[in-house]
């Protein structure tokens, strides 16, 4: 049970403090609503770039690090297709040090040019190292292209493009760093060694007078509901032919993305999973294979992924794997089987919970989600599903029509 | 208005009063030395059984990582897929993993599950059958999985750089070939396994919200095992550096990054230099704020990070620079990093950066000692490497006082370019 206060600040920042006294650090978790989701389609790319232009300087303050890491304090940041979170950790007694950084941040960025410059290249070189420069890098860029049609998820949060990055310019910056990063559109979460009223003061004090902004209202085009089934081939200068294979699932609030997570598990969740232990190990098929999903917060998709051993066709390992699928639509798994995922869930939720800065980024995730809350009754959306849910899910989203496949051969 | 150009009053890190919580040692029956930290809030365990079993101790490459890995694919009561079940049940994650001079089982669990799980693990310690048809599996992925790295240039650079600094035949220098898996026996195996898990050498590491009677149950399962009752083999291995300094080698005529790596070979924990050299690399390119960061990355844009660092070696480390650059702006980045390591030499750091490195080490000390497992790990560090925690209250003191002048020294005896290895993967 985690245990915290919430108050909202006339600027409609929305301000959580979870109080853990037995650390002498303080985590400072700032959320903003606004990830690559919410780009233009022709500037892809842009919410990732702009995290890295939130270090390069805001409007009284030349540099953020420095001042961060002489008061004893080390930050981080990431960006996703659904959100921007930013978060520092510092010795208690100097988190006014944080406050002050986070909030001019907030005020105004420098918009320097100079940091502009230095920061495109910086994520050219990112995009490179990730996703051109390694085998199989591109992988995701297709499945999403292939998967969504109209959806932003279409594009990667790295960009879809390295010229969309290349091509940033400074009123873009402006224009984004206004629309989105507001009091109104940000949560702060606060947890370690503080208390609710010093938090109450410092929050009021260094954020209390950043003008309001204006809510985004999001209004993303949605995926139209797939009605045939997709399918690419490529061919590249990689050993092993790679299979991925996609179904649309349900988004984070619903019922059913608790049993997609499940479902996961039950496939690929572990060396006592059913496509490991009947694909990898059984009949060979293939030297490793992954079930996955991004827990996207709009409608994602569930993910069988793996590379081929040597001498194996794409078709047969396809067939292997909708086989396994098959067995979950036909016949329900047993208690036991259902006990294990459940039983994993409640342990990764406590290994989850262990430190200050895990703690604030799910607390401002839930917030974000639109109740804080959420963080202590997760557990139980999990307890609740039962194998014919589990069955019933497995029918409904594991249909042909619904998924896409991506054949990557090998040349 | 509040005034938002002048930064709040700070206390300096370095007066904090950092203190390492002390690690309760009890030994089992079998003389086994078990170090536990007791701390948490959630009903979590970590337990971890370290070995002397790494590749320092095997007579052919890959036997000690291979056994390492199979020890848990099979035992005389249970098939590999029963054991990943029995653990996964109770959301429980077993991992191993095989270092240089060691090698591990670390169990991690929901305080409540620990009596049906420990029994099991000391079955895997005393048990393990290694089937011939797991080791076949293993072979064969393992080889397609090395084919996929071998494609990427930081892979490649990885190996090549500790090959030329410690010598192919050293084990911090030896890398794998598709030839050493097919050659692999599985008698090899049971016999490391006999020799170096069975009766071998066995420290236990537990950390978190840990039951009272642990002592009791560590030792009712694993103290009557024949643990510590041989001694280890006295192995040395002499360095084999390589005498050429510079290499450009081209993996993948595409790439468009080249993986930069540049070593020269450096002194273990015990050397006087270490822990100022610690503070010495910080500021050379330790943390975020280090100078080869904001000159590479911050300033010219060359690369998405630049990292400097000692290698965490029990005998013989090295002090490693590492990037991915540009293609086209990888020499480039080489003669800057020269060109730090010459500032570092002529210039004295000023008070102003060396005071700011001071507490962000201080700092990021004092916040990776938050939690059970963080303070175990360095517990860990300090017993495998020979320390104790005078070492830890040394260090601080290091970061405390050490002078511009000692480390401007220290950057002349350490940072020659030509004691430097220097590397370049496409």
């Amino acid at each position: 049970m985690i245990i915290y206060d919430r108050f909202v600040l006339d600027n409609g920042l929305r301000v959580l403090v979870h109080e853990d006294h037995s650390t002498p650090m303080a985590v400072v978790n700032v959320l903003y609503d606004v990830g690559a989701r919410d780009e233009n389609p022709e500037k892809t790319g842009f919410a990732h770039l702009f995290e890295h232009l939130m270090f390069g300087g805001s409007i009284n303050i030349p540099d953020y690090d420095e001042p961060l890491q002489r008061a004893g304090g080390e930050n981080n940041a990431y960006t996703t297709n659904d959100l921007t979170n930013y978060y520092c950790q510092v010795p208690a007694e100097n988190i006014e040090t944080a406050f002050w950084l986070e909030s001019d941040r907030m005020l105004s960025l420098a918009f320097s040019k100079k940091s502009l410059d230095v920061q495109r290249k910086v994520v050219c070189e990112e995009f490179k190292e990730h996703y051109l420069n390694k085998p199989y890098g591109d992988v995701w860029h297709k499945m999403r292209e292939l998967a969504y049609t109209k959806h932003p998820y279409r594009w990667m949060t790295i960009g879809k493009e390295l010229s969309h990055v290349e091509n940033a310019h400074i009123d873009d910056v402006k224009q984004f760093f206004f629309k989105h990063y507001r009091p109104v559109n940000a949560v702060l979460v606060v947890t370690g060694h503080v208390t609710t009223e010093q938090v109450k003061q410092l929050a009021d004090k260094w954020f209390g007078d950043i003008p309001m902004g204006e809510k985004y209202q999001r209004s993303l085009p949605q995926e139209p509901a797939q009605t045939l089934a997709r399918k690419l081939e490529v061919h590249a200068q990689v050993p092993l032919d790679a299979f991925v294979k996609t179904w649309h699932m349900d988004t984070r609030l619903d019922k059913g993305y608790y049993a997609a997570d499940m479902i996961t598990e039950i496939l690929g969740g572990g060396g006592s999973s059913r496509l490991y232990q009947s694909l990898v190990k059984e009949r060979q098929l293939f030297s490793n294979l992954d079930c996955y999903h991004f827990g996207s917060i709009d409608a994602g998709l569930l993910t069988v992924e793996g590379k081929l051993v040597k001498g194996v066709k794409l078709e047969e390992a396809a067939a292997a794997v909708d086989a396994e699928i098959g067995k979950l639509q036909s016949t329900l798994i047993s208690e036991q089987e259902l006990q294990k995922v459940k039983n994993k869930t409640e342990s990764v939720i406590a290994f989850e919970d262990m430190s200050i800065m895990s703690r604030a980024n799910s607390l401002a995730l839930y917030e974000l989600l639109g109740d804080a809350d959420m963080m202590n009754t997760e557990l139980q959306k999990y307890q609740v599903i039962t194998v014919e849910d589990i069955q019933a899910y497995c029918k409904k989203i594991f249909r042909e029509e619904n998924s896409n496949t991506l054949f990557y051969h090998a040349n | 208005m509040i005034n938002r150009t002048t930064a709040p009053s700070i206390t300096d890190a370095v007066s904090f009063n950092l203190s390492l919580k002390p690690c309760d040692r009890y030994t089992l029956d079998n003389q086994t030395p078990v170090y536990a930290i007791h701390a948490g809030a959630q009903d979590v365990v970590m337990i971890e059984w370290v070995f002397y079993a790494g590749n320092w101790y095997e007579s052919k490459n890959i036997v000690a990582g291979t056994t390492n890995f199979l020890l848990k694919n099979g035992t005389a009561q249970r098939n590999a897929y029963s054991i990943n079940e029995y653990f996964e049940f109770y959301g429980a994650y077993l991992n191993r993993s095989c270092y240089n001079e060691t090698a591990t089982i670390t169990l991690h669990c929901l305080s409540k599950h620990l009596h049906e799980l420990l029994p099991v693990v000391a079955e895997i310690l005393t048990e393990s059958i290694f089937p011939e048809a797991e080791l076949a599996i293993c072979k064969q992925n393992q080889k397609q999985r090395l084919e996929v790295n071998l494609k990427k240039c930081d892979f490649v650079a990885n190996r090549l750089i500790d090959e030329y600094v410690f010598g192919f035949h050293h084990p911090y220098g030896k890398y794998t070939s598709t030839i050493d898996y097919d050659a692999l026996q599985r008698e090899e195996m049971a016999a490391f396994y006999e020799q170096f898990y069975k009766n071998g050498s066995c420290m236990v590491f537990a950390a978190g919200k840990l039951p009272a009677d642990l002592g009791t149950q560590l030792n009712k399962v694993f103290g009557k095992l024949p643990l510590n009752s041989k001694p280890l083999p006295a192995i040395e291995y002499p360095l084999a550096p390589a005498t050429e300094k510079k290499y450009r080698i081209i993996n993948d005529a595409e790439g468009v990054q080249g993986a930069i790596r540049m070593a020269q070979s450096f002194f273990n924990r015990h050397h006087p230099d270490f822990p100022k050299v610690q503070v010495l690399n910080n500021i050379f390119g330790g943390f975020f704020g280090s100078r080869l960061m904001s000159n590479i990355r911050e300033d010219k844009g060359y690369t998405y990070g630049i990292h400097s660092y000692l290698q965490n070696h029990i005998h013989h480390s090295a002090w490693m620079i590492s990037t991915e650059a540009g293609r086209d702006v990888c020499e480039a980045t080489i003669t800057e990093v020269y060109k730090e390591m010459e500032r570092l030499r002529n210039e004295p750091v000023d008070k102003e950066e060396l005071d700011l490195v001071r507490n962000y080490m201080i700092g990021s000390l004092l916040g990776d000692l938050d939690g059970p497992f963080q303070i175990i790990s360095r517990w860990k560090t300090y017993v495998l490497n020979g320390l104790d925690e005078q070492y830890f209250y040394n260090s601080i003191e290091t970061i405390r006082t050490v002078s511009s002048e000692e480390l401007q020294a220290l950057a002349q005896t350490h940072l020659q370019p030509e004691h430097f290895y220097e590397l370049v993967v496409v």
